[in-house]
């Protein structure tokens, strides 16, 4: 049976229709939800097997990306994400959605549920190095074999960024060493060889640490990245197509999910 | 209550701060040493310690990157302890803030109660500039007047006062008016009626036999205005002293009406089977497979971009996003075309009143990027231009693409059906917008019309799309158009031109109390629309709305009756009749001199110029040199379905002809092509060519990727000057003539179009500024299968490049004349056999025989060539006998041609596609990375392909 991916669509959520394409073609079935129906109790958190926070600018990334949509999820959904997270079900944000779970504590978690909200004031997402939106294609190497998303993937993933604060930066009191040590830097930016962008833009294009593309919780079930994989799904989207390259590098991603998920 | 003041700073270095170091030191403040730049907040209510410091660590602040203070007002606000200078800037009472929206509605969520209301503004702390240099510094970049104020040192909080609203109504006396009197009353109401329309309005109220509210004169204005009604291009033009022209282009010596002459009869006489609505909805629709059909709409933002950039930029593209839904399409894909005076121009020479166009294009970027992105709509195509002309004019060109279902778009309204309004709420902004946008500007223009100025809110028009989309799917409504200029006037008024309404303005909920029923009935308030629903229907659409957070508000019902009906508090405030509404106005009289146009070409250009030289210097002029630095703060990849993207090429930095799309959610592998074309060099100096020749640009684009020429529609914005000159009118009959001819040569229909005039700035010095004569076509093509696209850079070394088409090199408004002096030539002319060649292209893309194609436009063949080597990071060797005169060829400007790449073992069959159309071998690509061109043995050109990328990356 299909996965059934549950949508979080917010006030200005904008990529639900395409992280439900690539949701779609990964062989899910999705369901973009908005939250006022899961307030409403029409649907809920268990009924669905994928969790997945889209991109977009909810509530206008008035106050800081991702902010508002946080404390949503923090007053009205804590304890049903807490469980789904806590069963172990692929859970991933995806731009505004990684944001919004950085936010929210949930993204990188602690050791056990009461230390998930430490975090908010450790790690964050703030504006891009160069101080403004970006949208150009970067070049990703999934890397943790914790990641139940990343696992087992061994292809450099081609797809487009388009954000103004997506650098991946942290408090001083942020267990740098340990987090890298425990596999939860999931993806980085590299140059288009697959050695380390270094920092160097416009290969790592925001000033993110470590040149962290993508983080994930320690149990490895939930990721966040900033770069939209769901955008390069079809080979006909790689900017380069036409000059003979065959793509679709962003979709293997979303099928280690729903493979997991199928297999729960 | 209380208010308190809370100040957000960044502990490290804020990135906006380095931008406004930028900014300021480029406006020429170059003693500035710091400037850094903080956010501020008011918040008024009850609350405690604890609450307040909940409220910023929480809400206000990020504790990774941010600090924050906080004081209840007023006591003073603690010393930094620096020597900067303080300056703060907030928005003024009544412009729309969501960030102060949302922090109330957060506190809340967050159990802060106490709240009641927010304001936000900046704080910039500010070393080395003296107590002049801070204020100039305040008003040049740090506020704008219009929607801002600013204060040196600490800003008082301001918050709408809450007035109680008081219906009241003025009448109007007009029976007994002289002439003179009817003008000045036009004028003091900032109506621009001419008199004649004005003595209109008198004999409807003869008529009547009773004097005019208000809110009934103010409707006539906005409905008759130039911006709703399109008086000019409906005028009876008079021609004189066209002998000459009469000879050359044809053109009668009277036109009844623009439009119909020129634009509608050619769309009628091509006839176009795909073309399913043309110029009587909100956009064209063409059709696009047998599921779907495709929308598209150019609106111009014009006069509200010069005196408030960013809002202006943001409403424009927020603006035609709603015509496209007003036929019940969701958007797809955004255009912008945007063209600015001189960037580097000194503030001695800005006439009074006129912002910088530094901080005009800088402003108008942002809004078009926030709009665009935040709405999730990917911006995709477009120009950025580059003349004097539009240093007071600045123009804005937004484009919106829409797809729908076959046959869901209703337009009949039903008696008995209910008026409603979904969206945002109703306040002040831009009031007059339409009339407005009708006059010319002077020094004041930017205070007395700072209430034309609206600030948009993508979300809340991201939920009308949600709801409309879903809304049409389940057929609950009759009839949809969007509230735009002139509000609700407009759009109930459209609407029940048909049936009649009668609707209660008491009914229409408001941003603030205090609104005047004219106010309420003319607020140009952003992201609303108007749809007739049937009472049976409502409790449905109120669920929709209700899921996607969406205002529902029911202010009427349709009659029947044939009148237009608004009332007040059950008291009729406006009582009209449709017929002498909408078509009571008198057809405007307008003269045209038509003068003769220069036709010259000279012999041949000294054979001294460096072409090396001139390649690089046109490689860096404004108008061609890369607008990376734009598109890329503009998301063109959101929806998955950008399969050329604006720019291509192995590094992604050269120049796409046109954007192709693949809708998501369509079947099969269909796309949409998108181009344009548009030359104010041209413009200057030959309408009616110009015409033409920018119809032939967006086509030629359009083709270049991969459009079938035989299915693409097009559209018209014409901006132009003060068409009562008659000059000023005769450019604009030539063009629209000009567009007549180049529709029917290629078959191409206009589906819809729109003119922005008066495009006029009356300086303090009691000098006309005018643009130059600027004509838009946009083009949206068809074409069967995307994976057939072509791009322009070049593919591999070894390949045979050929030039197609009537390639007839002039430097008449080439861009050659604007980096080496003006050249006394005439503008290139338009080909009769351009279309065949055009279809042969068509043929030898499909056929696959095409590596990559690029247009022959501004700067020539050779920056044509260049850019080409630069997409594919390859080399040209071109190498010809065919030609004597190198510099002619390499930067004249033509229509009607392309360079093509194709690859040895397809060249036959290439050339056989092209047989009796002209076509000549040029030279070879190569993988020595320079750019050569050698004329019987003559090196005219040698320059590495790093070159060509270092000049073509100048900044603008």
């Amino acid at each position: 049976m299909k996965p059934k991916a549950l949508i979080l669509q917010a006030r200005g959520t904008n990529r639900d229709h395409d992280v439900a394409e690539a949701l779609t073609l990964a062989g899910a079935e999705p369901h973009p939800v908005p939250l006022s129906e899961l307030r409403a109790g029409k649907a809920r958190f268990d009924d669905y097997q994928m969790l997945v926070v889209a991109g977009g600018f909810s509530y206008a990334d008035a106050l800081g990306a991702g902010k508002l949509l946080a404390l949503d999820l923090n007053s009205y959904f804590s304890e049903e994400i807490a469980a789904f997270v806590d069963s172990g079900k692929p859970v991933i944000g995806i731009c505004n959605g990684f944001q919004a779970l950085v936010k929210s504590g949930i993204l990188p978690g602690g050791e056990k549920k009461d230390e998930r909200r430490k975090n908010e004031s450790e790690v964050t997402l703030t504006f891009n190095a160069h101080g403004h939106f970006e949208c150009r294609w970067v070049t990703l190497k999934p890397k943790s074999k914790k990641c139940i998303w990343t696992d087992g993937l061994t292809e450099l993933i081609e797809c487009p960024i388009a954000h103004g604060e997506g650098n991946f930066q942290t408090s001083e009191l942020f267990p740098l060493s340990s987090f890298v040590d425990n596999d939860q830097v999931a993806i980085t930016y590299v140059h288009s060889d697959g050695s380390p962008a270094n920092g160097e833009y416009p290969f790592n294009p925001n000033g993110s640490l470590l040149d962290i593309a993508g983080i994930c919780n320690l149990q490895g079930n939930v990721l966040g990245l900033m770069p939209h994989p769901e955008n390069h799904i079809h080979s006909y989207q790689h900017p380069n197509w036409t000059g003979g390259v065959n793509g679709c590098s962003g979709l293997a991603l979303f099928q280690n999910g729903v493979k997991y998920a199928s297999n729960l | 209550m209380s208010i308190y003041r809370i100040i957000v700073c960044f502990t490290h270095l804020d990135p906006r701060s380095a931008h406004y170091l930028l900014d300021a030191r480029a406006l020429g403040f170059n003693n500035l040493q710091r400037i850094e730049c903080q956010d501020l907040y008011f918040v008024e209510g009850q609350l405690s310690q604890e609450d307040l410091q909940q409220l910023t660590l929480k809400l206000l602040s990020d504790s990774v990157t941010q600090s924050a203070l906080w004081v209840e007002l007023p006591a003073p606000h603690p010393d930094l302890g620096t020597d900067s200078v303080t300056v703060e800037v907030s928005l003024r009472p009544g412009v729309t803030d969501p960030v102060a929206h949302e922090i109330v509605r957060a506190a809340h969520e967050i159990g802060i109660d106490g709240v009641h209301r927010a304001a936000t503004g900046l704080r910039f702390q500010l070393e080395g500039l003296n107590a002049d240099e801070i204020k100039q510094l305040a008003k040049q970049l740090l506020a704008n007047n219009v929607i801002q104020h600013w204060k040196v040192g600490n800003i008082e909080p301001s918050f709408p006062e809450e007035l109680e609203s008081s219906g009241a109504i003025e009448t109007i006396s007009i029976r007994g008016l002289n002439d003179d009197e009817l003008f000045l009353l036009s004028k003091d109401r900032r109506a621009a009626l001419d008199l004649a329309e004005m003595k209109a309005i008198q004999s409807y109220c003869i008529k009547e036999d009773r004097d005019l509210t208000d809110i009934e004169f103010e409707t006539i204005a906005q409905t008759w205005s130039e911006h709703c009604g399109h008086k000019t291009f409906k005028a009876k033009v008079t021609i004189d002293g066209g002998q000459q022209t009469v000879a050359s282009n044809g053109q009668p010596s009277t036109v009844d009406s623009l439009i119909k002459t020129y634009l509608k009869s050619a769309t009628d006489k091509i006839n176009a089977p795909w073309v399913l609505s043309a110029f009587v909805d909100n956009a064209g629709i063409v059709d696009f497979d047998d599921d779907f059909e495709v929308s598209f709409k150019v609106e111009t933002h014009n006069h509200p971009s010069a005196i408030e950039p960013f809002g202006g930029a943001n409403t424009g593209v927020g603006g035609v996003i709603r015509d496209v839904l007003g036929v019940s399409a969701k958007p797809i894909a955004n255009t912008d075309v945007l063209c600015f005076g001189n960037q580097n121009i000194s503030f001695d020479q800005l006439p009074e009143g006129v912002l910088h166009p530094k901080r005009i294009m800088s402003g108008v970027v942002a809004g078009v990027q926030d709009y665009g992105n935040k709405i999730g709509i990917p911006t995709v195509n477009g120009a950025i231009l580059f003349d004097e002309g539009y240093t007071a004019n600045p123009l804005v060109f937004c484009g919106c693409v829409g797809i729908a279902p076959k046959g869901k778009h209703k337009k009949n309204p039903q008696r008995g059906d209910r008026v409603i309004v979904l969206g945002g709420r109703t306040g002040r902004d831009g009031l007059r917008g339409a009339t407005f946008s009708s006059m010319t500007m002077d020094a004041q223009t930017g205070e007395v019309a700072g209430a034309s100025v609206q600030i948009g809110d993508p979300i809340t028009e991201k939920g009308l799309i949600d709801v409309i989309v879903r809304a049409r799917d389940m057929g609950l409504y009759t009839d949809i158009t969007d509230c735009g200029a002139g509000g609700l006037s407009s759009a109930v008024g459209e609407m029940a031109s048909k049936v009649g309404a009668d609707v209660d303005l008491r009914n229409v909920r408001l941003k603030y109390p205090g609104l005047a029923p004219w106010e309420i009935w003319l607020s140009e308030a952003q992201e609303r629309m108007t749809l007739a629903v049937s009472s049976e229907n409502l409790s449905a659409l109120q669920e929709l709305c209700n899921t996607f957070d969406t205002e529902l508000t029911d202010i009427g019902s349709f009659t029947g009756e044939h009148r237009l009906v608004v009332r007040y508090d059950g008291k009729i405030v406006l009582d009209l009749d449709n017929e002498f509404l909408h078509e009571g106005i008198p057809q405007r009289q307008l003269s045209a001199v038509i003068s003769e146009q220069l036709s010259v070409v000279s012999e041949q250009l000294s054979a001294n110029v460096d072409a090396e030289k001139v390649l690089l210097k046109l490689l860096a002029h404004p108008n061609i040199a890369s607008k990376s630095s734009v598109i890329r703060i503009y998301d063109h990849e959101i929806q998955g379905g950008t399969v050329v993207k604006p720019l291509t090429g192995i590094q992604a930095d050269a120049p796409s002809d046109a954007t192709v799309i693949k809708p998501q959610g369509t079947r099969g592998m269909k796309g949409i092509v998108l181009s344009n074309g548009i030359n104010p060099e041209y413009g200057k100096r030959d309408a009616y060519r110009m015409a033409l020749a920018v119809i032939d640009e967006a086509i030629r684009n359009a083709v270049a990727v991969g459009a079938d020429p035989e299915r693409i529609a097009i559209l018209d914005n014409f901006c132009w000057g003060d068409p009562k000159r008659p000059e000023t009118m005769g450019t604009l009959v030539e063009a629209a003539h000009g567009c007549h001819d180049g529709a029917m040569l290629f078959g191409a229909p206009f589906i819809s179009g729109k003119d922005s005039l008066n495009n006029e700035y009356m300086g303090a010095d009691g000098q006309r500024h005018s643009i130059p004569p600027t004509l838009l076509i946009s083009a949206l093509g068809m074409m069967d299968d995307v994976t057939k696209a072509v791009t322009m850079d070049l593919k591999e070394a070894g390949n045979e490049i050929y030039v197609i088409g009537n390639f007839q090199p002039v430097f008449g408004g080439s861009h050659f004349g604007l980096v080496m002096g003006e050249v006394n030539e005439s503008i290139p002319v338009l080909h009769q056999s351009t279309p065949k060649v055009y279809k042969a292209l068509h043929q030898a893309i499909t056929e696959g025989l095409v590596r990559s194609v690029h247009d022959i436009s501004e700067g020539g063949l050779a920056v044509a060539a260049a850019e080409m080597c630069i997409g594919g990071r390859l080399g040209m060797k071109i190498e010809s006998n065919l030609w004597d005169d190198v510099v002619r060829v390499l930067f004249g400007e033509s229509t009607g041609s392309l360079l093509v790449e194709v690859s040895p073992a397809n060249k036959e069959k290439f050339l056989n596609t092209f047989k009796g159309l002209p076509s000549y071998w040029l030279g070879k690509t190569t993988q020595e990375t320079s750019l050569t061109a050698l004329f019987h043995g003559f090196k005219a050109l040698d320059v590495t392909v790093s070159q060509l990328v270092e000049a073509w990356n100048t900044p603008l």
